[in-house]
């Protein structure tokens, strides 16, 4: 390569395309160095590695989904109150009887298909603000769940803890799982009219409407999926606590989260720009936060103060560039 | 229903309840207003009421300086929210939100994760203390006065003078209200920083009434948005009335309150929150499109 290709703007260096492979870098290389500079090299191993991924499929399922509410310029905070709604139906159904199991899954889909038809409908068709309207709907299924349920209710059978525990070597099912539904969702985004459809009319609904995309559609698409990951996330969290509660979503903080780790994985949150790795990438990022903080035994409450200052700084990273206004 | 209800004494009881979220939703609604969010301000209000709890160790005169370095931190946090938001380009939401994760923690930091101490009674005074003997209403609670002279000051503010004005210009339109020759930076960050006061005034109020515990004000951020919202404020800026706004966590807590009376547990009352903000929302959207604005 020589000195002139540089000067070229065709080459010129993408930052907001790739700030959230330097931030994993960045993440890596401080664990990696705070873990020689301890000596405790038996954070190093492969079943380590493994522990820090496999620590956040919960919330890496739900930011999946998350990803496509907020390409087309919305956004779900419904997702925790699906989670525990998830769990709970999924553990109250199967209620510790193999033979459940698939109805059980089947409820939880359908369950959390409608409820994301619903959000779609009341933001694309009523035109409300999708933070009030899926705020609105979490407080609805929040509601309804802790009028039934106040405690862990039902369980799992043996052969449903499989999808959280089982592996192959050492890699956990539900890890592969995990990525694989990444790859579904690429694909799609990538490869899919639907996939492009989300990117115009995050970029611009009005356009969008105008060149002939049924805008309405394509939203409460992208809210069914959203609210399906969720749903997915619960099968998942109920198969690994052997149990549902009403306040598991919640207790995770997955609604915020989620949209966290969409937004540092380069997702802009206005819409229209953004993929499901970064969001994959800002998944392993959060976890390797916490590893880190682990490491370096850093105590539960200053814990949480640094994290709410990752955040900001992570979105800090590439938002400072932009030149568009921010509210 | 209720005999409490049909004496004035009631309704007082009621405004006193009130008074705290009333306030905070009435600050919030400056921040709304302007274009932004603040999710901030139940952790703010966490903050003060264990704060203050930590720092007065019984002593009935910390009070007179108590308050007045909690409003100097409250300033501090609304800020530091808006440098964030308009020196960072994060948007108000992930600001706000790392700024509520972050000032729980602290608080979290400040107590050892069990608050010790309590408020002395000068400190509860705000929230707590009813004025006897009033012709006319029985009692009158301080919280309603405060309730009364805060929303003056705050309708006085965003609906009589010019500053008032460049808020709901920033709101509907940064771009547009920056060329006209609107501050917007200053406009904003003042828009911040009487929110995150208002928080600490609520707090005051609210720890004065409730007492202290580690999650006092979790919550109150969407009960605030939920009330502005309920008031016809509108989302994203631009729309939104001091008055109405007081007017939602009126009605707000009024539904609640009347839920309580007709014995209807907690998560109805969470059912009933979600179903008020959605069709709150959806109502002032048609009524828009329907006059064409």
């Amino acid at each position: 390569m020589t000195d002139t290709s540089l000067a070229t703007p065709r080459r010129r260096f993408r930052f907001d395309r790739n700030a959230s492979a330097i931030l994993l870098i960045a993440a890596v290389l401080i664990y990696l160095g705070l873990v020689l500079a301890l000596g405790q090299t038996r954070f190093l191993t492969l079943e380590n590695v493994i522990a820090i991924l496999t620590r956040s499929i919960t919330l890496g399922i739900t930011a999946i989904g998350q990803t496509f509410a907020i390409l087309v310029a919305s956004i779900d905070l419904s997702v925790a109150s699906v989670i525990s709604a998830a769990a709970v139906v999924t553990s109250v159904v199967m209620n510790g009887n193999p033979a459940m199991m698939l109805p059980a899954i089947a409820a939880v889909l359908v369950m959390g298909a409608v409820i994301g038809l619903i959000n779609g409908l009341v933001i694309a068709r009523l035109e409300v603000n999708p933070l009030i309207a899926t705020l609105g709907m979490s407080l609805i299924i929040q509601g309804i769940l802790s009028y039934f349920y106040n405690n862990f209710a039902g369980n799992v059978p043996a052969e449903f803890q499989v999808f959280a525990y089982g592996t192959i070597g050492v890699v956990p099912y539900s890890l592969i799982f995990m990525f694989a539904l990444a790859g579904l969702a690429w694909f799609v985004l990538r490869f899919t009219r639907f996939g492009s459809d989300i990117y115009s009319v995050g970029g611009n609904q009005d356009a969008a409407r105008l060149a002939g995309i049924k805008t309405v559609r394509v939203v409460v698409g992208a809210h069914i999926l959203c609210s399906l990951c969720a749903a997915i996330a619960g099968i998942y969290l109920a198969s690994r606590l052997r149990s549902g509660a009403p306040w598991i979503g919640a207790e995770g903080v997955y609604d915020l989260e989620s949209i966290a780790v969409v937004v540092i994985g380069g997702t802009v949150l206005a819409g229209g720009r953004g993929g499901v790795w970064g969001t994959m990438a800002g998944v392993i990022i959060f976890s390797l936060i916490d590893s880190i903080f682990n490491v370096a035994g850093v105590d539960a409450f200053v814990k949480q103060v640094l994290r709410g200052i990752i955040i900001v700084a992570a979105v800090a990273f590439y938002a400072a560039r932009s030149q568009r206004p921010v509210a | 229903m209720n005999p409490a209800f049909a004496e004035p004494t009631g309704y007082m009881n009621y405004l006193k309840r009130v008074g705290a979220l009333a306030i905070l939703s009435a600050g919030a609604l400056y921040v709304i207003v302007s274009g932004g969010f603040d999710l901030s301000v139940g952790s703010l209000m966490t903050l003060t009421v264990i704060g203050s709890s930590m720092l007065a160790s019984n002593d009935p005169n910390s009070t007179y300086w108590i308050i007045p370095l909690m409003l100097g931190i409250g300033a501090v946090v609304g800020l530091i929210n808006e440098l964030v938001v308009s020196n960072l380009k994060v948007p108000s939401l992930i600001a706000t939100l790392g700024m509520m994760i972050s000032l729980n923690g602290v608080a979290f930091m400040w107590s050892g994760g069990a608050p010790r101490g309590y408020l002395p009674d000068t400190f509860r005074f705000f929230g707590r203390y009813n004025i006897p003997d009033v012709p006319l209403i029985g009692i009158l609670p301080v919280a309603v006065i405060c309730l009364a002279a805060f929303g003056l000051v705050l309708w006085w503010g965003m609906h009589r003078t010019n500053y008032g004005r460049m808020l709901h210009a920033v709101g509907d339109n940064p771009q547009a209200a920056r060329l006209a020759g609107v501050p917007v930076k200053s406009v904003r960050i003042s828009a911040f920083v009487i929110s995150s006061l208002t928080a600490v005034l609520a707090g005051v109020i609210l720890g004065g009434r409730a007492g202290v515990s580690v999650d006092i004000g979790s919550g109150f951020e969407l009960q605030a948005i939920t009330a502005a919202v309920i008031g016809g404020a509108q989302l994203l800026g631009g729309r939104g009335s001091v008055p109405a706004t007081i007017a939602g966590a009126l009605a707000l807590e009024a539904i609640f309150t009347l839920l309580n009376l007709l014995g209807l547990a907690q998560p109805i009352r969470l059912v009933v929150q979600g179903l008020i903000l959605i069709g709150a929302v959806a109502f002032a959207t048609y009524q828009r499109k329907r006059v064409g604005r």
